[in-house]
């Protein structure tokens, strides 16, 4: 054992003597490490995060479709559905997109009729006619605090002012960055919706298990319906996730063969002196195996190096410093996308994954011309 | 389906694995049929310097081979929450048949490998390498199957689809239908439970047996033992070692341990059983080596630690087993 300790000594005081090629090579390896890692770490916690929003979710929303696209949903709907075996409440919900054309950014509209305080609230819900509670974003955008007034134009071109009763916090940010409540008699005169109609249902169902069973019913006695799932939400948001995170990882992988052939690049251009050592070390009785277990060695310390260091890169990139590079590409477009920490959230899975995707080739590059060195015979290297 | 991190790399990963080891092969096919130990001849000479070539581009590719099985367990309870109706990896090898396959190649391929890399060890140490034959037939005859494993591997994920509804474990490892696995989770659990512990005990006392003495008919022993205890484990795990792991009678699902809800367990229980059973395996088949000094010099040295780390993945694997019937709170035979 201590044998193969001294050649890893001599492996890692000759890569110190060389300084300049290996700095090169684990630069260039980490940087390929960092992004890799960087894209499995965002989308493994964009996952967990739209896992937890969902948590809260409805189990099963039920919209009507006309000619194709999302209506309003009469409200006699919501009595038919509660009379099916195995649902839980029905709540028709109101709410509605705002596009505010000063700041161009786009809100969320939802009414609220019962008197439960959310979580995460400073303040209290709105309770009459014009008062309204804010999510975070909407605030820093304007610029405003509880008690200050809100000004929406509505779908008749009235300009109208809202005191603001409610703040969410930053940490509902993900749910709440681009919303305004607003009581739902208020909303629907807003935004001039019959009484009659509401957005969509929110149907409770008891057990999880029966959701698409009671959608299928739904769909069978009202036609013009589209019922959702939560797990069909979570599967789609997994899918999705993952073929991003797929497709980024092959687009990259171009990346990956150019530092593969760099890798190989290096090993097989081995400098005159080097070569010299090796013929020295032969010299003096060193096997070619222990030569092999040298390179080893040294592969090894470079490997191990610029991952470790490419994936504390990739975590502080992803979960400290908001993934500002990726971020875009991987969440997806919105004019006004909340900004939020993401929660570290690593296993030993990705950690596997990302060896299997950056270790492999760089050791398949490197173990022919390591060989190539090791064999060359003591006499050759030093007549030469 | 094939966009999905861990499938990339384990199929990156394979496909670089057979690629090395069918240059290695190549290799290795010239070198069996020029080899000749006698001569001193130049071309004897390039000969023997390929065999460190082989021998490295086989490590690297079977080590992988080796750590493949591990990833791909991982891959598999990754990806199960993209299909309904899979609540572990039993689902997401359930969504297309041809997984059980793998997994089944990547237990033969830990096994073959694993012996391969450490025979592969003793004859490096040796002056006169007197395995070369013997080695580069096995490479001969594994290089197919890792290539096997690699195109059912790719048949495998392409033909995964997250449409499909595929059955948990709940519903496979249950009892009263005809299938294997419910066959092996309707074992009855006292005499299951007897085998088991008499199958570790037999193993744990050839393996003191073969300690202390230097006879090659315990070793043969010790070789069916671990043979005889691997397969008894893998039947008492679904039969009655998962009860007492999920402590509910009737859920038997071998791949549920591996989730963070059970704390990982089974990943040790795993791995103390494959190490155990593997290092079990050696003793006696080094006993069928080629009989030349410089090998049985090397048998004797290494053979010692083979026991050694065999007997400490047993006992480890059997006091994670052992932990929950003796000091758990659930209680499924009544006194």
């Amino acid at each position: 054992m201590s044998a193969r300790l001294k050649i890893l000594e001599h492996a890692l005081a000759s890569m110190a003597r060389r300084k300049q090629k290996n700095f090169a090579i684990i630069a260039v390896y980490t940087l390929t490490v960092a992004t890799l890692a960087s894209i499995l770490f965002l989308t493994q916690a964009l996952r967990n995060e739209a896992a937890n929003v969902l948590l809260g979710a409805p189990d099963l929303v039920v919209q009507r479709l006309l000619a194709g696209h999302h209506d309003l949903i009469p409200k006699q709907y919501a009595e038919q559905i509660a009379k099916l075996p195995g649902v839980g409440k029905v709540t028709p919900r109101v709410w509605g997109y705002y596009y505010d054309s000063l700041k161009k950014v786009n809100f969320t509209l939802l009414g609220v009729n019962d008197a439960s305080e959310p979580p995460l609230l400073a303040g209290h819900l709105p309770t009459s006619g014009r008062q309204c509670a804010l999510g975070r974003g909407i605030a820093d955008t304007y610029g405003v605090e509880i008690g200050d007034s809100l000004v929406l134009v509505d779908s008749k071109n009235r300009t109208l002012l809202y005191e603001i009763t409610g703040l969410f916090s930053h940490q509902s940010s993900l749910l709440t960055n681009d919303l305004i409540l607003l009581p739902e008699a208020e909303l629907r005169r807003f935004f001039a919706l019959p009484d009659s109609q509401a957005s969509d249902l929110a149907v409770q169902v008891y057990n999880e298990q029966e959701v698409s069973t009671l959608a299928k019913k739904i769909k069978h006695q009202l036609p013009d319906t589209r019922p959702i799932g939560k797990m069909e939400i979570l599967h789609t948001y997994d899918t999705v996730f993952n073929w991003r995170s797929g497709i980024m990882l092959t687009i990259f992988s171009s990346a990956l063969i150019a530092f593969c052939i760099l890798a190989w690049d290096k090993a097989t251009g081995i400098s005159a002196e080097e070569k010299r050592e090796i013929g020295i070390l032969k010299a003096i009785g060193w096997e070619t195996s222990d030569v092999l277990l040298l390179k080893f060695w040294e592969g090894l310390a470079v490997s191990l190096s610029s991952f470790l260091l490419g994936t504390i890169i990739a975590y502080l990139h992803i979960f400290f410093f908001g993934a500002g590079v990726l971020g875009p590409v991987i969440q997806g477009w919105s004019v006004l996308f909340p900004k939020f920490d993401l929660t570290p959230a690593i296993d030993l899975y990705q950690i596997f994954a990302l060896a299997g995707l950056t270790i492999i080739p760089y050791i398949a590059c490197t173990v022919i011309p390591s060989w190539k060195n090791a064999v060359t015979d003591p006499d050759s290297v030093m007549r030469s | 389906m094939l966009l999905n991190p861990g499938i990339l790399a384990l199929l990156l990963g394979c496909s670089l694995a057979f690629a090395m080891l069918l240059y290695a092969a190549w290799l290795g096919l010239r070198i069996l049929s020029r080899w000749d130990p006698q001569s001193s001849s130049e071309a004897q000479l390039q000969l023997e310097r390929r065999t460190y070539l082989v021998s490295t581009l086989t490590n690297y590719a079977f080590s992988f081979e080796i750590l493949s099985g591990l990833l791909f367990i991982f891959t598999l309870e990754d990806i199960h929450s993209l299909f309904i109706g899979a609540m572990c990896a039993t689902g997401t090898l359930n969504a297309n048949q041809i997984g059980w396959l793998v997994l089944l190649i990547k237990i033969v391929l830990f096994f073959t490998a694993a012996i391969w890399v450490h025979f592969n060890r003793l004859d490096q140490r040796t002056e006169d390498t007197p395995l070369v034959r013997p080695k580069y037939l096995g490479l001969l005859l594994l290089t197919p199957l890792v290539g096997l494993d690699l195109l059912l591997q790719y048949s495998y994920f392409t033909g995964l689809q997250p449409e499909i509804i595929t059955s948990c474990c709940g519903s496979l490892f249950t009892l009263g239908s005809d299938s294997v696995a419910s066959e092996l989770a309707g074992l009855p659990v006292e005499p299951t439970m007897l085998t088991f512990f008499l199958a570790a005990g037999i193993f744990l006392i050839l393996l003191v047996l073969c300690l202390s003495s230097k006879l090659a008919l315990f070793r043969y022993l010790l070789f069916v033992a671990s043979l005889g205890l691997f397969f008894v484990s893998l039947a008492a795990i679904v039969s009655f070692i998962s009860l007492y792991i999920y402590q509910m009678p009737t859920h038997h699902c071998p791949f549920d341990m591996l989730q963070a809800n059970y704390g990982f367990i089974g990943y040790p229980l795993y791995g103390g059983l494959f190490i155990g059973c593997l290092y079990g395996l050696l003793p006696g088949l080094a006993q069928l080596l080629p009989k030349t000094l410089s090998l049985h010099i090397e048998i004797e040295k290494t053979e010692r630690r083979w026991l050694l780390r065999a007997f400490f993945a047993i006992v480890i694997f059997l006091l994670i087993v052992a932990g929950p019937i003796l000091l758990g709170p659930f209680i499924l035979l009544s006194y």
